[in-house]
């Protein structure tokens, strides 16, 4: 039972601090002793204790009056008040102070132990909320979002200023870019980071259920509705709410949701009463809404309303610089969470990628890399794990000549030189095969 | 004398086939030897009669001063009821890291608590708790395992509750210290 909980006695008599010195120390908490109020406090302005037990009767300073003063020395400590002389009028002030409890001298050793356990149990949980809140701020590190073009680099810096605001913020870029993620980042480098982000895919879910999934209902309010249940902005109070795919949202849920930007306040499906919430909105589409606003297809008072401000994540393909720092990170985070060996990419794989114009983003880069360490020969992913078509995007100044020896290339490489099943796919047969490889001076990648 | 040794020293009338059981008890847990030895003191001096129960600091000081010095641990064992001045009763104590220590059966017994007379139950209780004053001197603290002699005890059940042998860790702890 070794605790990292420190206990200060403070009592005048001699006998009394000896007892609970040698109590505390066999139940393995560091134990320190002072013989007044005076002395207890230059203590604690030396260093922390983390539980202070107090006699309420001592000569010079009370139990009490040091109490207060070690609540402006040191608010996190937790005092427990001990007397012989016990009165209600004490305890309550005691309490009142904001003393953690009093208790009654002679003590019966079992409330002793319980209470000091209580007490060491909120030090613990309180240090390991502590540690819990920290990690919550890693866990969504600005850090995290990678690449360093200069296009990233604006997003980047938009999420760091837009952090400190209370801003609404709508989130454009193609499907797979990222979208929540930096709804994340932005979320969790906010000072609202403590409290909930609640993300809502409103594309999922049908006009009726986005409203009871926003705004909640009360029970009865519909065929199944069984018990009241709180609706997202409800639980996102003090918080962000994420509307994803926020273009997908029904005209009358644009109603709805404009009048609860506004007020802040809503009824549950089904209720009369009004729910208060203060939540952040995030908004993140792959439509282009100003287009939808012109269209009359999305309401302008709330585009406007979401869009205070704006930020937009490039597609993959403007940021082929990206891909090599993104390769690198879904390699570690995959080998990692597989237990594996960290592996590399051979250049051909690496050059295919970046030729690639990856329509899905960084969402198809991970899929690949994923499927590639699952695939693989465990040391390396090489071009044949990847599942692009081997074909390059054909640049119009390429000659005929130069197209011809390119695919040979390419298909030699994904078939490790097989000369056979190189020839088959190609349609030729072994020796024309072999010419064209003399001709064009082609050679395995190692080679080269 | 020898310092690798344990002394159980009582006080009152405890019969001396007891005693000795609870000796090869303790050398067992402990692997080393236990001599046992009848003590003499007048307990009028450690007698509260505000509380009309016996000081256990006072009674720890006096088995320190006086048999301290020649063993390595030594643990009073006495029949009378035991306090120290902030709790209203002990079963136990002893100096944590040091030599001596003491451990009372009086609130072992199941008859203070409306029980029928059990003395297998109070021998394993005394047993129990002198292995556990004495893990004490040995620098052994509380420990959570629900079946280590080292769990706290406040209340008879607790006592009853937990066996009289260390839990790995602690059995690793001491063979550390000592």
């Amino acid at each position: 039972m070794t605790h990292n909980v420190s206990l200060l006695i403070v009592d005048d008599e001699e006998s009394v601090r000896d007892s609970l010195y040698n109590w505390f120390i066999e139940d393995g908490f560091e134990v320190a002793c002072a013989e007044n109020a005076k002395k207890a406090l230059s203590m604690l302005e030396a260093g922390h204790f983390d539980i202070i037990l107090a006699d309420i009767k001592m000569p010079g300073m009370d139990g009490m009056e040091m109490h207060r003063r070690i609540r402006t020395l040191d608010p996190d400590a937790i005092v427990i008040i001990m007397t012989a002389f016990a009165s209600v009028e004490t305890a309550v002030q005691a309490l009142k102070d904001g003393a953690f409890d009093y208790i009654t001298k002679p003590f019966d050793p079992d409330d002793l132990s319980h209470l000091i356990r209580n007490a060491a149990r909120q030090v613990e949980m309180k240090s390991e909320n502590e540690v819990l809140k920290s990690r919550i701020v890693s866990l969504e590190n600005i850090e995290d979002i990678v690449g360093n073009s200069p296009e990233m680099m604006k997003v980047l810096k938009d999420v760091e200023s837009v952090s400190q605001s209370n801003s609404s913020v709508i989130i454009t870029g193609e499907s797979g870019t990222g979208k929540e993620l930096i709804a994340r980042a932005i979320h969790s480098n906010s000072s609202r980071k403590f409290f909930p982000l609640v993300t809502v895919h409103c594309g999922a879910l049908s006009e009726d259920l986005l409203e009871s999934e926003l705004f909640g209902h009360e029970k009865g309010a519909f065929t199944g509705a069984m018990f009241n249940r709180k609706g997202r902005f409800e639980i996102a109070d003090g918080g962000t709410i994420f509307l994803d795919e926020i273009g997908t949202i029904s005209g009358k849920m644009q109603i709805e949701l404009l009048r609860v930007l506004e007020s802040k306040q809503f009824v549950r499906v089904g209720g009369n009463k009004e729910i208060h919430s203060d939540f952040r909105v995030i908004c993140a589409t792959n439509r282009d809404l100003k287009k939808m606003v012109d269209e009359k297809a999305f309401r302008e008072d709330l585009y406007y309303r979401l869009n205070v401000v704006n930020i937009s994540i490039p597609p993959l393909r403007e940021r082929a610089g990206d891909i090599q720092l993104l390769v690198d990170y879904f390699i570690k985070k995959y080998c990692n969470s597989m237990s594996r060996d960290l592996i590399t990419i051979e250049p051909a794989a690496l050059k295919r990628m970046e030729q690639y114009d990856f329509p899905g983003n960084v969402r198809e880069l991970e899929n690949m890399i994923e499927r590639a360490i699952v695939i693989g020969n465990g040391k390396e992913i090489r071009l044949k794990d990847l599942p692009i078509s081997t074909s390059v995007p054909v640049s119009s100044a390429e000659s005929l000549q130069e197209l011809e020896k390119n695919h040979i290339q390419q298909i030699l490489d994904k078939l490790d030189w097989n000369i056979s099943r190189s020839a088959k796919l190609l349609k030729v047969d072994r020796v024309t095969l072999y010419n064209k490889i003399k001709k064009y001076n082609l050679k395995k990648d190692k080679e080269k | 004398m020898d310092k690798q040794q344990i002394l159980l020293i009582s006080f009152g009338q405890f019969e001396q086939d007891l005693l000795q059981q609870i000796a090869a008890e303790v050398q067992a847990v402990f692997g080393i030897p236990v001599e046992v030895e009848s003590g003499y003191a007048d307990l009028s001096k450690f007698y509260d009669p505000a509380r009309r129960q016996y000081d256990g600091n006072l009674l720890i000081q006096f088995i320190h001063s006086e048999y301290g010095a020649d063993h390595r641990k030594t643990i009073g064992l006495f029949r009378v009821d035991l306090f120290i001045p902030i709790l209203t009763y002990i079963i136990g104590q002893a100096i944590y890291k040091g030599n001596a220590g003491v451990v009372s059966v009086f609130r072992l017994k199941s008859e203070l608590y409306g029980l029928k007379k059990d003395d297998d139950l109070l021998f394993d209780r005394f047993v129990k708790e002198i292995i556990h004053e004495l893990g004490h001197t040995f620098g052994l603290t509380h420990c959570i395992s629900p079946a280590c002699v080292m769990r706290p005890s406040t209340y008879i059940e607790d006592v009853d509750q937990k066996e009289a042998a260390f839990c790995a860790k602690c059995r690793k702890k001491l063979g550390e210290t000592r």
